[in-house]
């Protein structure tokens, strides 16, 4: 008689903790736009309105850099470029041809979507580092042709962007509750995007392009259509940072725009939404807190980006996939 | 038109040499080091620095005093090669690349800050400014000083090359730029070669920096962001990891640059330059001399 074989013990993982499961709840969402909606009671001098709106504004690109490079995994490192052409399409529409702020919108959704074709369309065959230099190329092209033009007042910029329900409303908690609304529905929008048909074809050729191929995603197509997703949300928070500040420059779309947005995708986790607005709001508020160091504010920043890195590679909170 | 060519040759020289670090670290371990350019600025620098400290001695023999700072700053710039990838690279090898990026960007950030701390906000001028006679070389207008630098960075490009080709270090280097994983088991010490690479590159970047500043005479913290940019995309238009083809693509691009600026004003020469790229990769995107590379799957 054979010895039998030793019962075969079921294997026992570590069920999700309670922190995770915390992390993973569905309601999370709502809590933050809670506390969204809160915030102004606990504070509303006008310096920290316009701190947290313009953190919100950059939580609106930060997600929508996280459909490029969270979803999809394409590298772009001139996402600002986006950024500008919706600050400087509806800038130039309402100052000089004088339409209200709204009216701008569906242009601005326009050329932000023939933007993303005319940069993608080309260069989305292109291996990913390849690629990055190119974004980081056409980003650059983009700040150039502002600075140079006419029509866009040269280094100058444009001033006297008239606000967001033209000039007779410039409450800036009224203006904060407006660009929270449209931020959380874009944040929204973006998740669902990213849980759609789309979405799941977007991860695929993030982790694996050929094999995507090999099963009939047509990735060139897929790619296009998440350069085309973020170049809307990018040029969308160009139109809430024109109308918060009501003047825009060359100077607002540099580089370093773009690499602190990606530092916010990354930084938070790529591919998760509530990663990616953490770190958002983080990279935005980092550079005010540290305000007091002064001179030492950047160079801080740098090193804490370094340990951050080093010490979660993976992001602050990254995402966890359900389809196992 | 000669003019124009002398100039595009002697300013691709400069993205030459500042684009072999960039080009030889990725060519090894696939990193795009933001970081390099600000090491072309420390350069520069650490250049003014020991300048300002030989004091009177520089003004009887410039060249020759010039000739020893670089040195010196090639050291000193190499040495904050290794300790950059030390600190903020090694512990992210493994990890995915773009975590490696944003460590990167990082670095940069508190290198261009750092200095700001030290050195202050705003530009220097350098002690030494090289000009003076030029010569007549087919119509256009050559200085001394300009056939000394460049001769200076063809020397340092053929040593370049020579290690890189003749040597058992360059053929380590090679073999981890193949498969580190199969370098490493035959006996490679792959984190000192990595090291040791950092170094080449980054002395390089300095001394880019030191004859730039002698030349231009003039540098400030951020002046290694948009070299940074331009070596970068030298470095991708001659096939990006191929030492040959990155002093090629270099001198492309100074050329085109030359070029860009005579027929389109100055205001437009990078938007020139990019787009150029941008064209060019459309139609062959691995660079001049690159090879074609499978993906690894």
């Amino acid at each position: 008689m054979t010895v039998a074989d030793p019962p075969v013990k079921p294997v026992k993982g570590r069920g999700p903790t309670f922190i995770t499961r915390f992390l993973q709840s569905r309601h999370l969402g709502w809590a933050g736009l809670a506390v969204g909606l809160l915030a102004p009671f606990v504070i509303a001098t006008p310096y920290a309105m316009s701190v947290m709106t313009s953190a919100l504004v950059f939580v609106m690109l930060a997600v929508g850099l996280n459909i490029v490079v969270g979803y999809c995994g394409l590298l772009d490192l001139g996402y600002a470029a986006f950024f500008a052409v919706g600050a400087y399409t509806s800038g130039v529409l309402s100052t000089r041809l004088h339409w209200p702020l709204v009216a701008t919108v569906p242009f601005v959704i326009i050329v932000t979507l023939v933007a993303g074709i005319v940069i993608g369309g080309p260069t989305l065959r292109l291996r990913s580092d390849y690629l990055a230099i190119v974004t980081l190329g056409f980003g650059e092209i983009i700040r150039i042709i502002a600075n140079n033009l006419d029509v866009t007042g040269g280094p100058d910029g444009i001033y006297g962007i008239p606000g967001l329900f033209g000039d007779a409303v410039t409450d800036p908690v009224v203006f904060y509750y407006a660009v929270l609304v449209v931020v959380a529905v874009a944040v929204l929008l973006a998740g669902r995007l990213g849980a759609s048909r789309i979405g799941r074809a977007w991860r695929f050729v993030r982790e694996d392009e050929d094999a995507a191929e090999a099963m009939g995603v047509h990735t060139y197509k897929v790619k296009l259509a998440a350069y085309m997703a973020g170049a809307v949300w990018g040029g969308l928070a160009g139109v809430l940072f024109a109308s918060q500040l009501s003047a825009i420059s060359p100077a607002s779309f540099t580089f370093l725009q773009s690499a602190l947005v990606l530092m916010a995708v990354v930084l938070g986790g790529m591919g998760s939404t509530p990663g990616v607005v953490l770190g958002a709001i983080v990279v935005s508020l980092l550079p005010e807190i540290l305000r007091g160091l002064a001179d030492y504010r950047f160079f801080a920043f740098g090193v804490l980006l370094i340990i951050a890195m080093i010490a979660r590679p993976q992001g602050l909170w990254p995402h966890r996939s359900r389809e196992r | 038109m000669t003019q124009l060519i002398w100039n595009g040759l002697f300013v691709g020289s400069f993205y030459a040499l500042v684009a072999l670090g960039y080009s030889m670290v990725y060519g090894i371990i696939k990193l795009l080091n933001f970081a390099h350019g600000d090491l072309y600025m420390l350069g520069a620098f650490s250049g003014f620095a020991m300048l300002g400290a030989m004091g009177g001695l520089v003004k009887s023999s410039s060249l020759v005093a010039l000739l020893v700072v670089l040195v010196l700053t090639m050291l000193a710039t190499g040495l904050s090669g290794i300790v950059i990838e030390r600190v903020a690279y090694r512990p992210l090898r493994g990890a995915p690349r773009l975590s490696l990026l944003i460590t990167a960007v990082g670095a940069s950030f508190a290198l261009e800050y750092g200095t700001r701390i030290v050195a202050g906000p705003n530009p220097k001028v350098y002690p030494v400014r090289l000009n003076g006679t030029s010569l007549n070389v087919l119509g256009a207008r050559v200085t001394l000083q300009q056939l000394a630098l460049m001769a200076l960075s063809v020397v340092l490009m053929v040593a370049l090359n020579l290690l890189i080709t003749r040597t058992r270090e360059g053929r380590a280097m090679r073999a981890i730029a193949l498969d580190p994983r199969a370098a490493l088991l035959m006996g490679i010490d792959v984190d000192k070669v990595i090291a040791r690479t950092f170094f080449i590159g980054s002395a390089l970047a300095g001394a880019a920096g030191v004859m730039a500043g002698g030349y231009y005479g003039k540098i400030d913290f951020l002046m290694g962001f948009i070299i940074g940019l331009k070596a970068f995309t030298a470095a991708v238009i001659g096939g990006i990891g191929n030492i040959p083809g990155t002093m090629l693509g270099g001198l492309v691009l100074g050329l085109l640059e030359s070029f860009g600026t005579h027929w389109v004003g100055g205001q437009w020469r990078d938007v020139f330059a990019f787009g150029f790229l941008i064209l060019f990769l459309a139609v062959r995107p691995t660079g001049l001399l690159g090879e074609r590379v499978t993906e690894r799957v």
